[in-house]
């Protein structure tokens, strides 16, 4: 194996075992918000970075492929997004917190923005 | 050594890609079913990175770009939909 390809075996396990860490914390955190916070947070990252593993590969190769370039920043730009909606909608649709919670910052700020309304 | 990795890794995703499908079974409310669907998404762009490596070629890399665009919009309109029941609400 050259040094290239040792490179790129260690991003490709990392996001393979970061992939694994996500899958873990969605089977087993106890409520929605602890599985949003590990499916978007961590998964995005793992996906980064085999992909930038595989920039890399064919930059070495000899091609440059902007394609993958874009593919990365999208994913960077667009995962904390669909984690704040899956989040938010959660709260709305009416879904408790798990009984270990011990703070929950949005529902004072809902209570004051229910009694300003009326 | 290189192809044992490759394999080592698409394993790994392809696990994941299992628990995602468990937790979409058993999930007991509608959002934990959006984020597993949502994740396996990003494992499936994963994927198609590492076999691209595999075939050694560079056809893949719109499948991995419009993957992520759909897997984005997905979940951003079942989230609205079960927020309000609308996907395009006007204010």
């Amino acid at each position: 194996m050259t040094l290239i390809e040792v490179i790129i075996s260690i991003l490709l396990l990392i996001g393979g075992i970061l992939a694994l860490i996500s899958g873990i914390g969605i089977l087993r955190l106890p409520d929605v918000y602890g599985r949003i916070h590990a499916a978007s947070k961590v998964s995005t990252l793992g996906a980064i970075t085999i992909m930038v593993a595989v920039f890399l590969y064919f930059l070495v190769e000899g091609t440059f492929v902007p394609k993958l370039l874009l593919t990365i920043f999208f994913i960077f730009l667009t995962a904390p997004v669909a984690g704040l909606m899956m989040g938010r909608s959660a709260y709305r649709f009416g879904i408790k917190l798990s009984d270990t919670s011990t703070e929950d910052d949005l529902k004072k700020y809902m209570e004051k923005k229910s009694e300003a309304n009326q | 050594m290189f192809g044992t990795i490759l394999n080592i890794v698409l394993i790994m995703l392809s696990l994941n890609i299992v628990i995602c499908f468990v937790r979409t079974l058993i999930g007991p409310s509608l959002p934990d079913r959006i984020l597993a669907l949502d994740a396996i998404g990003m494992q499936l762009i994963g994927i198609i990175g590492v076999i691209m490596i595999a075939q050694d070629t560079v056809a893949y890399a719109e499948v991995a770009l419009v993957l992520s665009i759909l897997a984005f919009i997905g979940t951003v309109a079942m989230s609205k939909f079960i927020e309000r029941g609308v996907i395009f609400d006007p204010d």
